[in-house]
């Protein structure tokens, strides 16, 4: 043996897992390891400064409730459609069970997350997907709390805020999947002919299904620094064209470049931009 | 009796390149058809095929997502593979058949919007977002046929329509079954397993009510008699254009927007008529 203490160690763990009676214990780490600059942070740290790395400004997965409390004025905030979840539309096998474990895991009844309340003053509908429930992907109740958000935003004449994030079309679903992108546009349309504002702000990663509908119709569309916004993923495109993509091809920077978003807002920014934005359309 | 087939079957069958394509249907159907090249800001995209013609004695606007038959034929209109550009052609006409009052027909054979570079590089998702929005508003009656595959986002971007039509081994899904078994097994091979659990098939669709109509196939191949199948197709369109012209532009907007609106609309959600 090379190292005496690793057989040592080997050991102590045996005997500790004997005294647990070989349960397994699972717990939210209580460490994050920043995917930018691989320093590792305690859980509680990155809450308080957004999920932005300190060291290197990296943009890490924001939690949707969270995004939508800390966003919101002080005491306005209101969740919206809290109880809606998928239905297993297809029959799917092991799909239900999916839908569980994803709710258990996350506390949230589904992807997408809404709420109603002020920011900076500013009266708003507000909804966000959260990529930890099942990739984030559109189910049919993703679909219909957008629309029901659109909805409301239409019928409050109020100003519309959706957070986008996802890879896409919720496969276990099939076709009721697909079908939403033109559910959620529809709506989005209604709601732009009623004189409403839509602000999409794009998060990391927007793809497929998402991309190609309501993330891609806003009359203003922020975006945070290096999320990947796009419709087929890299993996896909590579494979098509048989070569390695540039880097940062389909990120923030890229569809600034390109035309397809208008700002860069990090996270420190984004309630004074939003609060900015919504007093020009009062 | 005649051996039921299966949906993998199907799928094959809806790929088959001796199917009557898009192009037959508007070479066989309409009268002095004039085809609109390019989108006024990149390219014209052979994929999509887009014009003017008559129907019977009406003015319609056509649009069509087409493969073509033989391997130059295909690799012109990159195996129906749509780019933006065939998207915000497409766009061109619709906005042409509003402002003239004609109906607007589309034809679907995809296996999906294009997944390269180029598309990405000119806003694929834009591009097909920005068709979705603007079917479910154009005040003019829409007919959608899905003659083949309908693959996902690039197939459903000529689809938002008052009636929905498939050809009886036409298939509509969210991704090809090969991706689907490969995203959710890991393994591509498993097709014929993720064809059935897809519920990707016209009968599927008609049943959950995404489809209106399905057009049966005369001994389950169109490929095997396309002048009837092509007759059918034109009779129905018929039909329906005459019950559609008659329906004021404000209810035909209204009907589609509860269509859609109820698909996968869940209980205890409020439904805006």
């Amino acid at each position: 043996m090379l190292n005496p203490f690793a057989e040592r160690k080997l050991k102590l763990n045996l005997l500790k897992s004997l005294r647990r009676g070989g349960r397994k214990i699972v717990a939210a780490p209580k460490y994050i390891t920043c995917p930018g600059c691989k320093a590792d942070f305690e859980r509680s740290a990155l809450q308080s400064v957004m999920y932005v790395c300190p060291r290197c400004g990296f943009h890490l997965q924001y939690p949707a409730r969270e995004r939508l409390e800390k966003l919101l004025d002080a005491g306005t905030f209101t969740e919206q459609f809290p109880n809606l979840t998928a239905r297993d539309v297809l029959g799917f096998p092991g799909y239900p069970k999916k839908i569980s474990e994803a709710a258990s895991k996350t506390g949230l009844s589904e992807a997408c997350f809404c709420a109603s309340g002020s920011i900076g003053g500013h009266n708003a509908v507000c909804a966000a997907i959260d990529i930890s429930f099942m990739m984030g992907s559109m189910g049919t109740a993703v679909g219909e709390k957008i629309t029901l958000s659109a909805e409301l935003a239409a019928s409050s004449r109020l100003p519309l805020i959706i957070f986008s994030a996802g890879g896409g079309a919720r496969m276990q679903e099939g076709i009721f999947s697909l079908m939403q992108m033109v559910k959620t546009s529809a709506a989005i349309r209604r709601f732009s002919d009623g004189g409403g504002l839509f602000i999409s702000y794009i998060t990391h990663p927007t793809t497929g299904g998402i991309t190609a509908s309501f993330a891609s119709l806003g009359d203003i569309t922020l975006a945070e620094p290096g999320a990947l916004f796009g419709f087929a993923g890299p993996r896909v495109i590579e494979q098509t064209i048989g070569e390695k993509l540039p880097e940062g091809f389909q990120r923030s920077e890229f569809q600034l470049e390109h035309g397809f978003v208008d700002a860069i807002v990090s996270r420190a920014e984004s309630r004074a931009a939003l609060t900015s934005l919504l007093s020009l359309h009062t | 009796m005649k051996k039921k087939l299966t949906p993998y079957e199907r799928v094959k069958i809806a790929r088959d390149a001796k199917r009557p394509g898009s192009d037959d249907y508007i070479d066989a159907l309409f009268e002095d058809f004039f085809e609109i090249h390019g989108d006024r800001a990149y390219s014209d995209d052979p994929a999509v095929i887009c014009g003017i013609a008559r129907f019977g004695n009406v003015p319609v606007s056509i649009a069509a997502i087409c493969k073509g038959h033989t391997i130059e034929e295909r690799v012109k209109r990159n195996f129906g593979m749509a780019q933006p550009d065939g998207y915000r052609k497409f766009l061109r006409c619709l906005a042409q058949a509003v402002k003239f009052h004609r109906p607007v027909i589309t034809f679907i054979d995809t296996p999906g919007a294009y997944p390269g570079k180029s598309a990405e590089e000119r806003g694929q998702g834009h591009a097909i977002a920005e068709c979705l929005y603007q079917m479910s508003a154009a005040p003019i009656p829409i007919i959608s046929i899905v003659i083949g595959e309908g693959g996902s986002g690039g197939a459903l971007a000529l689809a938002v329509a008052d009636r929905l039509i498939m050809h009886e081994n036409a298939v509509l899904s969210v991704l090809s079954p090969e991706g689907f078994a490969s995203i959710l097994w890991k393994d591509p091979s498993r097709v014929a397993e993720a064809s059935d659990v897809m519920k990707l098939t016209a009968a599927d669709l008609l049943e959950y009510k995404i489809a209106d109509y399905v057009i049966p196939e005369p001994d389950s191949d169109a490929s095997k008699a396309p002048e009837l199948m092509i007759n059918r197709t034109g009779e129905l369109i018929r039909q329906e254009l005459r019950e559609l012209t008659a329906i004021s532009a404000a209810q035909l907007l209204s009907n589609r927007y509860r269509k859609y609106r109820l698909i996968g609309a869940l209980e205890g959600s409020v439904c805006v008529g």
